[in-house]
């Protein structure tokens, strides 16, 4: 018979340092070629965002009524819009909105629901349990309704969309954070600090706080392919920025109706660039999950 | 001196090695490496031995020493990075490196089987045990009914009372020694010719480890199988093994018949190993004991010389020179036997590392002496888990005296750990209890003790890998410990610091590693540390070296031992390892089922007479001492630990006491009674009475003569 729980004795366990750790999470990482392809990507949109206008071959706000919706050719590779606007530019300058709003946002949410988190799994009893409430109903609510009402509601300014990005991902990572706390609290180390005397604040963001950082690593990566889409859905919704500024999502609102006239250049690249960013974060965020829980 | 061929490994056995009369197990030669980023480490070299049929062999060694790694060879379940670079393994004189994936589970199905330490995890927990065990039968090709009955009879053979109930139920609904029992008829079911047990007892208590130990003697003799003993636990390989081969750095350093081994030690590895264990009966004050300095070796660090030099006591210039041979030893016995030391025959008496300290007994006898520091009265802890009421603790008395040792010992569940979180106000006891220390009351809670209350009550964890947060250096951990508890600030803490490191002998060039960059042993001297930041006046051990090697451990028992010299503190000793709480406490307190059976001195308590539990505790325990194990009649604890959810009425241990009343015991509870000065007893027996009874045994404390 074959008992298939075999304890593997590794060699390679050898004590380790944390930046020596570090260092083999980096090489780990380097050797996948997902990862690489999704931080190559990542890193084009990054400096599309950046010199957006500068590197754009031409102005994405100059209109050109005698060269409108012309298909892709070598003096418009992506072709022009109903305004005769260049689309190359315009997705490049259009990356910007998108890859500010999302990141930003996915760290407030991250903050607040790493705080959330820590309280609930450490306290437990009637926080975790009226907390726990709260963080429920608001994952019932679909994403993008709740977005929908409170931009409608607030208004639509950037550091709007950044708050709602943030409330709505805080129960999320909460609940993921709670997870990882309460595991670790069972620790002696959390034993140990109590009898110092130690405050919970110092307990939760000191000494809990840096041993999951794995897991809230891994949940922001993921959550921000979450962001881009969200950012993109609701420019889509024309909740995001305003016309004329060039956006992937709202250019897609704007011109969906042209791809029956059969001017598909006009949705297909700022499709594509939404895809490719969300698809990089995620391959990003995989090989990191991957590599962090070995 | 003559030297032994590596690729003849000594024994009586059949020089010939033919397959008609073939060994159960042949290890030739092998050397067992791991690729680990491009290159080779080898972690076990050259290590050959044999089992003949019928026969038990036993493997020590501490961690590192690659005994679990050969004994995964021997089944070809070695990791992928790893292999058999050089040697031959055949199990009955079958070569199984040349096997084929087919030859392989044929092999493991009918020829070889193993059981690991933890039996929960051999198991599938979705799955029903009978379902389970049924299925080696079908493996060998039997009907579902059939195989089911067989495996009623199976566990039938490893004593399981109720065989049917016990095949209705999940994995977690069972007990740890159950547990393992299902898994042993597990192995057993295709009476295969070998067994491996790797560890198989370390996770049970001695009680439930003297049953299965006994069981698999048993069962050794019924199903004529030879075993394969792994274990870093030199008194059960010593109980179990006929041979045993001594491991250190991935090499055999001894090998012969195992009673004449420990008694007779021609290494001085073995020397130093069997030096580092507390003998029975011996007392912090009576001797220091030794330990074998520095650390073993990684995979390959060692190229030229003896493996042991750098720790050896006897060592010379030939022995970093030129790597010794397995000599043969000439043994009064006339047995084969091997010492791989190029000095074995002056191996028994390397020098001391620690110097036996003496003391007159006065000074260090705490017991008694002391003034009563930290007391717990009427104190019970009710847990309250998912519509059960367990008691944890029930009416538990106790005192600590400044500068003494108070041992607490039973089984897990007994309660040992639950008293001490009550007393370091991690968990709040019932309504009732009372706690004072030096006289004024103790809150329950740590939060609200003030600072030198907090800084006077300190605990050491079992498992450093928690208690110490994995994020902080080493500095960070001891001077926030400092500062919390000591109150020192800038230059005071440094200093303060500096002179901590010294008295724990951890050097200053740590400071700035995580504990992760340690080793167990250093890492538990941190602990320690941090517990002595604020000169706490109890610091509370909780099975501090359970997670440690025995030489490890050896070394910072004297460790704690300097401390309490030094510091006059008190320590809360809770251990299952008898023979350690023996040798560094003062009085004892037995526990069982949240109850104190037991309280006296440490020779009052582990002297006859004493609790019928007690005794049955004591007996279970292995020993190393010559002929110990033969000259006592085990006192056998019959059936497992009852709930503390439902606790048996009258005298809690009624329903598994060896020297049962009758009645009374089952409706009256006994009070805990003094049945001389300072001896308490939870027993309707009379004093007078235990004494006569257990006279017909040898006393534990005087088996060693």
């Amino acid at each position: 018979m074959s008992v298939d729980a075999v304890p593997i004795e590794s060699a390679g366990a050898l004590a380790a340092g944390r930046s020596e750790v570090r260092r083999e999470v980096l090489r780990e990482l380097m050797r996948s070629p997902l990862f690489l392809l999704g931080a190559f990507i990542l890193l084009v949109w990054i400096v599309c965002a950046i010199f957006g206008s500068t590197i754009a071959p031409h102005s994405p706000f100059d209109q050109n009524l005698e060269k409108i919706n012309q298909a892709p050719s070598g003096a418009h590779l992506f072709g022009t819009d109903q305004l005769g606007r260049d689309m190359l530019s315009r997705v490049i300058v259009g990356s910007r909105n998108i890859m500010i709003i999302a990141p930003l946002g996915t760290v407030l949410g991250t903050a607040m629901g790493t705080s959330l988190g820590l309280v609930m799994g450490y306290f437990r009893g009637w926080p975790d349990d009226s907390l726990g409430r709260i963080v429920e109903a608001f994952l019932a609510l679909p994403l993008v309704v709740t977005g929908l009402l409170v931009v409608t509601a607030l208004g639509h300014s950037n550091a709007i969309i950044i708050l709602v990005i943030g409330i709505v991902f805080t129960p999320l990572i909460a609940r993921t954070v709670r997870a990882a706390v309460l595991l670790e609290r069972e620790l002696d180390y959390v034993a140990a600090a109590r009898l110092r005397g130690e405050g919970a604040a110092y307990i939760m963001f000191i000494e809990i706080l840096p041993n999951v950082l794995a897991p809230i690593l891994v949940e922001f990566t993921v959550r921000l392919g979450y962001a881009i889409f969200l950012v993109a859905t609701l420019s889509f919704l024309g909740v995001g920025i305003q016309p004329p500024s060039p956006d992937w999502g709202l250019e897609i609102s704007q011109n969906f109706g042209q791809v029956t006239a059969g001017y598909w250049w006009e949705v297909l690249f700022d499709a594509v660039a939404i895809i490719s960013l969300v698809v990089a974060v995620n391959l990003v965020s995989d090989s990191i999950e991957r590599v962090l829980e070995r | 001196m003559s030297t032994v061929s590596p690729q003849l490994p000594g024994g009586a056995g059949d020089p010939d090695g033919g397959a008609a009369g073939a060994d159960a197990l042949t290890v030739d030669a092998i050397d067992i490496s791991y690729r680990v980023r491009g290159r080779d480490l080898v972690t076990v070299r050259d290590v050959s031995f044999r089992i003949g049929r019928g026969e038990s062999y036993g493997l020590v060694g501490e961690s590192g020493s690659g005994k679990s790694t050969i004994a995964l060879a021997v089944v070809r379940y070695l990791a992928r990075n790893g292999r058999v670079s050089r040697g031959g393994i055949a199990i009955d004189g079958r070569d199984v490196l040349a096997m084929s994936s087919g030859e392989l589970r044929k092999l493991r199905q009918n020829t070889v089987s193993m059981v690991y330490q933890e039996p929960g995890k051999a198991l599938n927990p979705t799955i029903r045990v009978g379902r389970q065990v049924a299925e080696v039968f079908e493996l060998a090709g039997l009907k579902r009914p059939e195989a089911l009955e067989r495996s009623r009879e199976m566990l039938e053979k490893v004593r399981i009372s109720d065989p049917e109930g016990v095949m209705k139920r999940y994995p977690h609904q069972l007990s740890g020694g159950m547990l393992q029992r299902v898994v042993i008829a597990m192995a057993l079911a295709a009476e295969p010719s070998l067994l491996i047990l790797d560890e198989p007892t370390t996770a049970l208590d001695a009680t439930v480890e003297a049953e299965v130990l006994d069981l698999i003697s048993a069962l050794r003799t019924e199903f004529e199988t030879s075993l394969l003993f792994i274990s870093h636990n030199l008194a059960v390989i010593a109980k179990m093994c006929d041979r045993v081969g001594v491991l250190y750095a991935g090499e055999l350093m001894e090998e012969g018949p195992a009673r004449e081994v420990f008694d007779d030690p021609r290494n001085p590895y073995t020397v130093g190993l069997l030096r580092c264990i507390p003998r029975r009966g011996t007392a912090k004050n009576q001797d220091t004991l030794d330990t074998i300095p520095g650390f073993p070796p990684g995979p390959g660090e060692i190229q030229q010389g003896c493996v042991f030099a750098g720790r050896c006591g006897l060592v010379e210039d030939r022995c970093r020179q030129e790597a010794p041979p397995l000599y043969a030893v000439d043994a009064p016995s006339g047995r084969a036997r091997q010492s791989r030391c190029h000095f074995h025959e002056r191996a028994q008496t390397p020098p001391r590392v620690v110097k036996p300290q003496r003391e007159d007994g006065a000074a260090a006898n705490g017991a008694g002496l002391g003034e009563v520091l930290v007391s717990a009265a009427d104190v019970s802890k009710t847990f309250h888990m998912e519509g059960q009421t367990i008691h944890g603790l029930v009416d538990v008395n106790v005192e600590v005296r400044a500068g003494e040792t108070l041992g607490l010992v039973g089984e897990s569940g007994s309660g040992k750990t639950t008293l001490a979180r009550v007393l370091l106000g991690l968990t709040p006891p019932d309504k009732g209890a009372t706690l004072a220390i030096e006289g004024s009351a103790l809150p329950d809670n740590a939060r609200a003790r003030t600072r030198d209350q907090r800084k006077a009550l300190q605990i050491v964890f079992q498992n450093p890998d928690s208690a110490l947060n994995r994020r902080h250096s080493i500095r960070r951990l001891l001077s926030r410990a400092l500062d919390k508890l000591g109150g020192y600030k800038g230059e005071a803490l440094a200093k303060r610091l500096r002179a901590l490191l010294v008295e724990v002998r951890v050097a200053e060039r740590y400071l700035p590693m995580r504990p992760a960059q340690l080793s167990g042993g250093l890492k538990q001297r941190v602990a320690i540390a941090r517990a002595f930041a604020g000169d706490p006046k109890i610091v509370v051990c909780d099975e501090p070296t359970s997670a440690l090697d025995v030489s490890v451990q050896a070394a910072i028992l004297n460790l704690l031992n300097d401390l309490q010299r030094r510091e006059q503190v008190s320590y809360l000793f809770i251990s299952h390892d008898l023979g350690v709480v023996r040798y560094l406490s003062d009085r004892i307190a037995v526990l069982y089922l949240g109850r104190i059976m037991e309280l006296g001195t440490a020779e009052q308590v582990f002297n006859a007479p004493h609790h019928p539990y007690t005794e049955a505790l004591l007996s279970a325990v292995p020993t190393l001492e010559p002929g110990g194990a033969a000259a006592r009649e085990r006192i056998k604890l019959e059936g497992e630990i009852p709930s503390a959810a439902n606790p048996p009425t009258g005298c809690v241990f009624h329903t598994r006491c060896p020297r049962f009343l009758g009645d009374v015991c089952v409706n009256t509870e006994p009070p805990l009674a003094e049945a001389e000065p300072g001896h308490a007893i939870r027993c309707h027996i009379p004093l007078e009475e235990l004494r006569r009874l257990q006279a017909t045994e040898v006393t534990v404390a005087g088996a060693g003569d």
